[in-house]
């Protein structure tokens, strides 16, 4: 019998090109995902070599990240953003790929539209000029982030070079307690790591509560592999998977997608397969997680303490003095009650409908805080066009929330969607870094659930008690 | 870009978990091209809301001038992919960084833009930070490090990238040597999207 393998070795082996001595394996790419940020000086590099995109039929572009989610009407202001946009448009016209302008009914955080509209399946190789691009692994694919040069190589080439990576178990078992989501339980995981701590690994979700969870909670959980610092993150397809991608677009139909199943049900990691390391978590012991410093491994418990860095040393009291120095937060007191100014409810971690449902649910015959500011951007033309459906935008409309496009919008604050200097926010993208929502904001990640509760209260609040 | 040998004097920023945020803000991402980005390197910590410069950022300080080597903190580069930040830092002048570990990605980004990213041990690490402005020896095809005391540590690096420096070729043209291997991998593949449908 042949030796065990993890999904990330099944899908690494399936997809080496060639392997020369001394040389990363040359690994074939089944999708490729562009946005206008990463792409024009890699289209630049192809002009200025004289080479096409090799696959345009396996790559799709999107615009997300400096797109203005205020009205469609309404022109792009910034001229640095417009003429971004103008390339892209350009770019893919140019060499033949399909884009989803800011006008399309498909256009949307280019994380949440590959999923949506069936284009992520199990096995595949995915990559995206873009660090989250390991939301797509919820359906067990190998999903990387990769800088321009390597999204020039994959045009010309389908192509990128890469070393093996190393296989990290993140298991998680038991019940979630009402309340807390698939976002606390990755807020969980990266406090408990760190943000360095999957360097050069590939995590994989396992355990009966992931089992429970859905796609799209998947999806949140995958997406901020980054954040624990590792390559990707993916969860092994299952039914739950397979019900997901009946009927989607891009998806296969039919004769072919029964076939497509009976390959993908051979992804799952082989029994007796080995890790190079293990985390292991008990679900029913979580609670709502908050960030309270500059980087997204400063994670607390809704009812625990803000650290003191005098409790320790070196390094280690240096970054936390530097990040509450930075938030203007006190040690030894808790988060909960913090007033805030700003509440986020976005970004490709929780944009989808399952997340505004879950923000809406909240908010619902309430209303946010006359010292708040409520922005629900979601994640693609899909997911607003359903929403509305629902009449979830009324229900945040009448709660005094503002319902925008789809797009990145204050997740990165590159299109005009951002924080005033010091001004507090819950949000429930992926990062808190400094200036990351804005030069001079403060940023504390949540999950969508605990977002409406403190929007609601106008401070940092525990949902729990609204539920 | 091609790396072979460096002589050069340190700079310090000490601070762990150096975010790309950090070093390059995402309000530079708009420009279409890779000029310019040196200007916006560390920006928020470099500069005063009024665009005059912080008198005690360590790139800010006159003995600073001319350093090609940056000293940084445990986990240089974490957070998003942008090659931006790479393009930030050898626009403003920098060859090296040297820490003790960096993010995947950065690391690799940096690689391809003849930015040679360093690790040493926390021992050596501890040495350069307290020491600002050494003048430290980078012989990139023995890997090592040398200092001024005459201490020198050797470093990782991936042979394919170290040689692709060396060389000053880049990664793209090897790749593109391999064509008849990719139509062999197309023409067996199965299960595939068609986005141009
Ligand atoms: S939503 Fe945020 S994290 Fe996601 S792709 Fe856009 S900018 Fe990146």
């Amino acid at each position: 019998m042949s030796k065990p393998r993890t999904i990330v070795e099944k899908i690494w082996d399936s997809h080496v090109v060639a392997q020369h001595p001394g040389a990363p394996a040359l690994l074939f790419i089944d999708l490729h995902l562009a946005h206008e940020v990463t792409s024009p000086q890699a289209f630049d590099e192809l002009r200025k070599r004289g080479l096409k995109v090799r696959r345009p039929d396996l790559t799709i572009a999107t615009m997300d990240h400096s797109t203005p989610t205020s009205s469609r009407d309404l022109p792009v202001l910034d001229a640095n953003g417009a003429a971004q946009l103008a390339q892209m448009e350009k770019n893919c016209a140019e060499f033949g790929i399909r884009l989803y302008n800011r006008m399309n009914d498909h256009q949307g955080i280019v994380h949440v539209i590959g999923p949506e509209q069936g284009l992520t399946q199990p096995g595949m190789t995915i990559v995206c000029g873009d660090s989250h691009t390991a939301t797509h692994g919820a359906f067990g694919a190998l999903a990387f982030g990769i800088g321009t040069s390597q999204v020039g190589h994959v045009f010309a080439t389908q192509c990128l070079l890469q070393q093996p990576s190393k296989s990290y178990e993140i298991r998680v078992d038991g019940q979630l307690k009402p309340g807390v989501t698939a976002k606390d339980i990755i807020l969980a995981v990266i406090a408990k790591i760190g943000i360095g701590g999957g360097t050069e690994c590939v995590f994989e979700f396992t355990g009966s509560a992931i089992r429970s969870l859905s796609m799209e909670e998947r999806m949140t959980i995958c997406n901020m592999s980054i954040e624990g610092g590792a390559r990707a993150g993916l969860v092994a397809p299952d039914d739950t998977t397979y019900q997901y991608l009946a009927n989607r677009e891009y998806g296969p139909k039919g004769a072919d997608f029964d076939a497509a199943v009976a390959r993908w049900k051979q992804l799952p990691t082989d029994e007796g397969a080995t890790y190079a390391h293990r985390l292991v978590i008990d679900a029913s012991t979580l609670e709502p997680m908050v960030t309270f410093g500059t980087n997204p491994g400063m994670g607390i418990a809704i009812s625990e303490n803000i650290p003191d860095p005098a409790a320790h040393t070196g390094s280690q009291k240096m970054d936390l003095e530097k990040a509450l120095h930075y938030m203007d937060l006190k040690p030894n007191v808790p988060l909960k009650g913090h007033p805030i100014n700003v509440v986020f409810v976005g970004s490709c971690t929780n944009s989808r409908i399952s997340d505004l449902r879950a923000a809406a649910a909240v908010i619902k015959g309430r209303k946010v805080s006359p010292n708040v500011r409520m922005m629900v951007v979601p994640g693609s033309q899909q997911v607003k066009k359903q929403a509305e459906a629902e009449g979830l935008d009324k229900i945040f409309r009448e709660a005094g929330a503002d319902f925008r496009e789809a797009g990145c919008s204050m997740c990165l604050a590159m299109n005009g969607d951002q924080l005033s200097p010091g001004e507090y926010c819950v949000s429930t993208s992926n990062r808190n870094f400094e200036g990351r929502q804005g030069k001079g904001g403060r940023t504390f990640l949540a999950s969508p659930q605990t977002a409406a509760a403190s929007a609601v209260m106008g401070v940092v609040a525990d949902v729990r008690t609204l539920l | 870009m091609k790396f072979t040998t460096l002589e050069a004097k340190t700079v310090v920023v000490p601070a762990e978990n150096i975010d790309t945020d950090q070093i390059i803000p995402a309000r530079y991402l708009k420009a279409v091209t890779k000029d310019g980005l040196g200007e916006g390197l560390f920006r928020d910590w470099r500069y005063n809301e009024d665009g005059t410069p912080k008198a005690d950022f360590p790139l800010n300080k006159p003995e600073s001038k001319g350093a090609e080597i940056l000293i940084a903190g445990d986990n240089f580069g974490c957070g998003s992919s942008r090659e931006h930040a790479p393009w930030a830092l050898t626009q403003y002048g920098f060859r090296a960084v040297v820490s003790t570990s960096f993010a995947d990605i950065f690391k690799g980004n940096s690689l391809k833009n003849g930015l040679l990213p360093i690790i040493v041990d926390s021992d050596t690490h501890k040495e350069l930070v307290a020491n600002p402005g050494m003048t430290l020896k980078v012989d990139l095809k023995s890997a090592t490090l040398t200092l001024p005391s005459g201490k020198s540590v050797t470093f990782p690096i991936d042979p394919f990238a170290q040689q692709m420096l060396l060389d000053g070729v880049d990664e793209l043209g090897y790749m593109l040597q391999q064509d008849a291997a990719i139509q062999a991998f197309e023409a067996k593949r199965v299960g595939s999207v068609n986005t141009l449908q």
